[in-house]
């Protein structure tokens, strides 16, 4: 009995830690509708800042010195990061969004690595607070009762702020209503600018405070961020209250979780997010409604079939692919097999993204499905390549019926949030479960039978069925379903007033190219010999996104074009850099604000310009 | 942990690099090509920095005295990011395009896993150097791969026997990281200490996800089952927070704890003056270690770099060696003759010397066995004595039923 | 026949009450205007009928099959067309595509994988769009189309799906005069010819008086008055809460 008060009580002090940062969170999102992917980093930063500061000015400012100078600090750079970014993508769709503060999350932690080095940097404890107490037989730290304080401190004073100050009501206007605080004749920049810097002093107060808890590390951001994000879909996104909830049913999930299941702990905390996503969806104290599924937005272009010189695109360029080899050599045509497969990847992520408007942030699941499809079948069932190659989509499909049943039920940041939650719960078990994946030490020698095992043949074995399957996916985009598709995406009250079920079709659509993705899958098992559950993870899936985006959301060719030069480069980058991240965070960033058509969205513009010319 | 390719610079540079094709056939004097890959970038860096300058002295020093029959060493390092797939294409990259004679390299297991592979496939030596699952040399060992370092069932059975010595330990407790490495070293530490003392118990087990340890609840539930000594498998950031709450709430009071890789400066120096005290480990030693050839090398290394060697510095330093080694008794650079060289070659090194078997291409290369201890505001390792790897293998028959057969 | 039944119907939102007990019908062949001011109730009525919305109290019957429960696409199957008070296209198609999406969903061939949906039904979008005054727009996007053109492509959707119940909220909005009446006499043509139940709301008086064979008056969401355009006319009720208020001029 003892135990349970006892592990109740550090679930509580865990709590804390995770009501700070998602507060900040949550509050951010609430005014901004901003997902700040980045919220993470500015935990970390407070990290590093506050253990600099505590080692090195300890002697003057002392330890709550250097945490609240640490968290101010952060702050700061939250107000700057909103002034020159993410002031310019409010009206951007949710996906940008999440793709810059993505880039951004990138490009911290590259500086970050310059700055304090790679090694974790353990700092102080708080001074009178580094011993711990007998409570009930057992012995309970003193910092876990200040954590316990200072949270319900910044729970009481957040609701203060928010219902006895003029900023407090404003921000809450802003969250119900974003237009009636521009009516209200405030400086609306200056709210937000103010809105992310209280948000980031919260991430970097967070960050700091765990000083004395553990290391400052690089992959504070990644895996706070998570955490995050979970206790602020589950308590209710733009809910502070709903946020000091949740923080309170995670923290003592995992308290008593790693006492009942302690080998299930990662999947645990994904299953419960999902959960709420399917049965509450706008969370434990959200308001529904939140989600808003047809933004006054510029109408998109009109996607008509290729004509005149266009009509040669396809064809010329499948014969581009096809005679390659004779140019690139032995080490292109492995590159190129990469390219085709990622293509696909794109593709079918782009099949979804803009021909319905699905927003999926795993699309990881359904590759990494495949993969594992034709891997397992290889070495638990024996199969050759041929049967595991056509079991990769099947695994893919089963996959993306189930999830997307769920997810295609959501729209927004939600439906990319629960896409997400179901990727990362598929690779924790992937991760997990090793006597069937082999965990982390994946499955080798997935290597294609003796006919294709010339890197060549399955090359054009590659092109052929990827290229096969994307041009089915371009029939369908054309054909009856890909019309009803975009219907439901374009407006989903007319498409169900025709008699469509949009729905159904949302979900076939969501399935089908699961399907596409898990054929790329298998076929990327095959060509790299192996399969890691790094192929589940959210990596994967920003990967497919930045190609999408890269190439440009709007034009058929776009993921083409995104894999193709997302690919080389990064093959190309790995060979002169370690700064990998720096450039691609940058060049994210870079594409959201510069190019949000992409590539293929210049090359249309160029046309067009030749054209009046 | 981030598992990324890189992005790029401008759009259609794949096609310039993909023309730009591979370099013409070897001469004799040319250099003999050593591909390598590692996690050089992200939280990694902590660990691949150090290997990465040990390689380099090792580069330096080797060419500095004319190479080996008479041709430099060179070596061209590409950064996996840590994803296994990027490190499968690098390594397709390097065999066909930089045309290397060998591959090294490899922090993660996976990706050690994933190069092994690659080798395998493209019949082309690969000397793994720090991985550490055991997979790699046995259930999926081939013949073209080598391992260097001391593998997880090795460090876990030097741990395992100074275990058995701990008399009144009989209720033992475990915390390790829930995946591969976490759950193949628990296995072998628990098999062999039964086998060694039957009366031992494991009376509980804690399987925190890697580098997302809840440290308070952890501990708690560890105390909860009075253990008499505890075996933990946990490192880097985990660690520090164990330690930290461990102590606070009093668990490792009077009870001896079985770590490992806790003495490695890589997992013991961030820890500074609260590294724990008394924990009976498995690291290096490094500034305590003065046997001739060992002062040499850090001698050499300190004055190279301005800094000290970590335990990654002394496997990539002799990584370098055994290539070299293998070179020189091939007297070929070709993978056939590299490897008929390699089974069985003995060679010395700042930490000894060291053999790779014949049986399973696994190195004896050993660790230091001994108990951390703060001195001076850091952590260290006191009592220790070098485990040599030969004596922490299974026998020959074991290994047979394990590895596949060629 | 009676094509549309609906029969004490009610709907509140938070406490206030939008439809308060309405009952009323539209056979076929009729075309029945509901006018009433701003938020009478017109709008959520329609909802109600098409299944946006559904009724707290009431039911709603069509061709004598009850309703209630029902999603928006199994009314639409019923044979139930509608437009929306907003005009609502699909802003990435084509005016032909547009029209031809409707017939694909009527005839349930809007799940096919392979023929390009521009290749089906070609000519009966071409029939529609002539009979709404369209024919010459049917490659413009949608998305760029004058008010009054995106009324009649709505109307050329909602004919698409061969309904019995035709449903127009606000069908002339934004239009010019002559154009009103020219949409008008198209839907009277096709109603005739076809036998079609027609229900619509509409602002502009000289339309509702000039196109509707019977008129219903909603306010605060009650039924105040029925009956024949000239009846509607001198009902004194009527002229107090809405007619009369507007003749006079007042606010």
């Amino acid at each position: 009995m003892s135990f349970i008060a006892v592990q109740a009580l550090t679930g509580l002090a865990g709590a804390a830690s995770l009501f700070l940062v998602a507060a900040g969170l949550t509050i951010v999102f609430g005014v901004t509708r901003i997902v700040n992917f980045a919220h993470g980093s500015l935990y970390m930063l407070g990290a590093y800042v506050a253990v600099t500061l505590a080692r090195d000015w300890g002697g003057a400012i002392g330890f709550w010195g250097a945490v609240a100078a640490a968290a101010l600090a952060v702050g700061a750079l939250g107000a700057l990061v909103e002034i020159v970014l993410l002031r310019r993508i409010y009206k951007s769709p949710e996906l940008f969004q999440l793709l810059a503060t993505f880039g951004l999350v990138l490009v911290i932690q590259d500086i970050t690595r310059a700055v304090w080095g790679a090694e974790n940097l353990l700092g102080p404890r708080a001074p009178g607070l580094d011993g711990a107490f007998a409570l009930l037989g057992h012995q309970v730290p003193e910092y876990d009762l200040a954590m316990i304080a200072i949270g319900s401190a910044v729970l009481g004073g957040l609701w203060l702020l928010f219902h006895r100050t003029r900023f407090g009501v404003l921000v809450r206007a802003a969250t119900e209503d974003r237009e009636m605080v521009a009516l209200l004749g405030v400086d609306q920049r200056l709210l937000f600018t103010a809105v992310l810097f209280l948000g980031a002093a919260l991430a970097g107060l967070g960050g700091a405070l765990q000083m004395p808890r553990q290391a400052a590390s690089l992959d504070l951001d990644l895996l706070i961020i998570v955490e995050a994000f979970v206790v602020v879909v589950v308590g209710g996104m733009g809910s502070i209250a709903g946020a000091a909830l949740a923080a309170i049913l995670v923290a003592e999930i995992h308290a008593f979780g790693i006492v009942l299941v302690p080998k299930s702990t990662l999947v645990l905390i994904f299953l419960v997010m999902a959960a709420t996503l399917v049965l509450r969806p706008a969370g434990l104290l959200g308001r529904a409604g939140a989600e808003s599924e047809e933004g006054g937005r510029a109408p998109p272009p009109i996607l008509r079939a290729a004509h005149g010189k266009a009509r040669l695109a396809w064809p010329l360029l499948a014969l581009a692919m096809a005679v390659a080899p004779v140019v690139i050599g032995e080490w292109g045509v492995v590159l190129a097999t990469e390219i085709v497969v990622y293509a696909l990847l794109a593709a079918s992520l782009h099949f979804i993204l803009w021909g319905g408007g699905l927003v999926s942030f795993g699309h990881a699941a359904y590759f990494g499905l495949g993969a594992y499809g034709a891997a397992l079948a290889v070495k638990h069932l024996g199969a050759g390549m041929t049967p595991a190659l056509a079991l990769a989509p099947l695994a893919a499909t089963l996959g993306a019926a189930v999830y997307g049943w769920f997810a295609v039920r959501r729209a927004g940041i939600y439906m990319a949030m629960l896409t997400l939650a179901f990727a990362q719960m598929t690779w924790s078990a992937a991760f997990q479960w090793v006597r069937m994946t082999g965990g982390d030490n994946g499955i080798l020698g997935v290597w294609p039978d003796a006919w294709a095992a010339d890197p060549l043949v399955f090359y054009y074995l590659a092109l052929v069925v990827c290229g096969a399957t994307i041009w089915g996916l371009q029939r369908v985009v054309h054909a009856p379903f890909g019309h009803a598709l975009r219907a439901g995406r374009d407006l989903a009250l007319r498409a169900e007033a025709l008699g469509i079920d949009v729905l159904r079709v949302r979900w076939l659509a969501f399935t089908l190219a699961g399907a596409a993705a898990g054929v790329a899958g298998g076929f990327f098992a095959f060509a790299k010999g192996s399969v890691f559950p790094n192929i589940l993870h959210v990596g994967t899936s920003l990967d497919a996104l930045v190609m999408v985006l890269m190439g440009g959301v709007e034009h058929l060719a776009g993921p083409l074009a995104g894999a193709l030069s997302y690919t080389g480069l990064a093959a190309e980058l790995a060979r002169r850099t370690a700064h990998w991240q720096l450039i691609l965070g940058g060049l994210v960033i870079v594409l959201v604000l510069v190019l949000p058509r992409g590539l293929a969205g210049l090359a249309a513009r160029a046309e067009r310009m030749e054209g009046e010319a | 942990m981030t598992n990324r390719p890189f992005g790029g610079l401008a759009a259609f540079a794949a096609a310039a690099m993909i023309l730009a094709g591979p370099s013409g056939p070897a001469q004799a004097a040319d250099p003999i090509r050593i591909g390598e890959i590692n996690t050089y970038s992200g939280p990694l860096a902590a660990f691949t920095d150090p290997y990465r300058k040990g390689w380099m002295l090792a580069i330096e020093q080797i060419n500095a005295k004319g190479g080996v029959l008479g041709r430099k060493l060179e070596v061209v390092d590409r950064d996996d990011a840590g994803n296994p797939a990027n490190a499968v294409r690098l390594a397709e990259e390097l065999i066909k395009s930089e045309k290397v004679d060998v591959l090294a390299g490899g922090f993660l297991s996976n990706i050690g896993l994933a190069l092994a592979d690659v080798a395998a496939r493209n019949k082309v030596l690969f000397v793994a150097s720090e991985p550490l699952t055991d997979a790699l040399v046995w259930e999926k060992g081939n013949r073209y791969t080598f391992r260097l370092r001391p593998s997880t069932y090795m460090q876990a059975a030097m741990l395992a026997a100074e275990a058995a010595k701990l008399k009144d330990a009989k209720r033992w407790v475990i915390v390790a990281p829930n995946y591969e490495y976490g759950q193949s070293a628990v296995a072998a530490f628990k098999g062999l200490l039964k086998a060694a003392r039957p009366d031992v118990e494991f009376v509980g087990e804690q399987w925190p996800a890697l580098f997302k340890i809840e440290a308070g609840p952890t501990v708690q539930a560890l105390a909860e089952l009075k253990p008499d000594a505890i075996f933990n498998v946990t490192f880097s950031t985990d660690l520090a927070k164990l330690v930290r709450e461990g102590e606070l709430r009093g668990l490792f009071k009077g009870r001896p704890v079985v770590s490992m890789l806790t003495g490695e400066p890589e997992y013991l120096d961030p820890m500074k003056e609260e590294a724990p005290q008394g924990w009976i480990v498995t690291g290096y030693p490094w500034d305590a270690i003065d046997t001739p050839a060992h002062k040499a090398y850090r001698d050499a290394y300190q004055a190279r770099w301005n800094d000290y060697p970590r335990t990654g510095s002394l496997v990539g330093y002799n990584t370098i060696l055994a290539i070299a080694a293998a070179i020189a008794k091939a007297k070929s650079a070709n993978t056939d003759k590299l490897i008929a060289a390699l089974e069985g070659l003995s060679y010395d090194s700042p930490s000894g010397n060291v053999t790779f078997r014949a049986i399973d291409h696994q190195s004896t290369m050993g660790a230091w066995v001994g108990r951390t201890a703060v001195k001076g505001g850091k952590g260290t390792m006191v009592d220790w004595v070098y485990a040599d790897g030969a004596g922490f293998l299974p026998s020959d028959a074991e290994v047979r039923k394990m590895r596949p057969a060629e | 026949m009676t094509s549309l039944v609906v029969r004490d119907v009610a709907l509140a939102f938070g406490g206030v009450r939008a439809v308060a007990g309405v009952s009323f019908t539209v056979a076929a062949g009729e075309r029945v205007a509901l006018i009433g001011p701003n938020g009478a109730g017109k709008s959520t009525l329609f909802n109600l009928v098409t299944g946006q919305l559904r009724p707290d109290a009431g039911m709603v019957l069509i061709d004598g099959r009850l309703t209630v429960g029902l999603p928006p696409r199994a009314i639409a199957r019923m044979g139930v067309g509608r437009t929306f008070q907003v005009a609502a296209t699909f802003a990435s198609m084509t005016v032909r595509e547009n029209v031809q999406m409707a017939l694909l969903a009527h005839a349930r061939r809007h799940l096919r994988l392979w023929r390009p949906a521009r290749t089906h039904f070609v000519a009966e979008a071409e029939a529609l769009l002539a009979l709404v005054g369209m024919q010459d727009a049917a490659e413009r996007g949608a998305g760029i189309l004058a008010y009054g053109d995106l009324r009649r492509l709505e109307l050329a959707m909602a004919l698409a799906g061969s309904p019995r119940l035709l449903l127009l909220d606000e069908p002339t909005a934004g239009m010019a005069p002559a154009e009103r009446a020219g949409l008008m006499a198209a839907v009277a043509c096709v109603a005739a010819e076809r036998d079609l139940a027609v229900l619509f709301t509409e602002h502009d008086m000289d339309v509702v008086f000039g196109h509707a064979t019977r008129i219903l008056v909603l306010d605060h969401g009650l039924l105040i008055a029925s009956g024949a355009p000239d009846a509607v006319r001198r009902d004194p009720k009527v002229r107090a809460v809405y007619l009369g208020a507007e003749s006079a001029g007042a606010p």
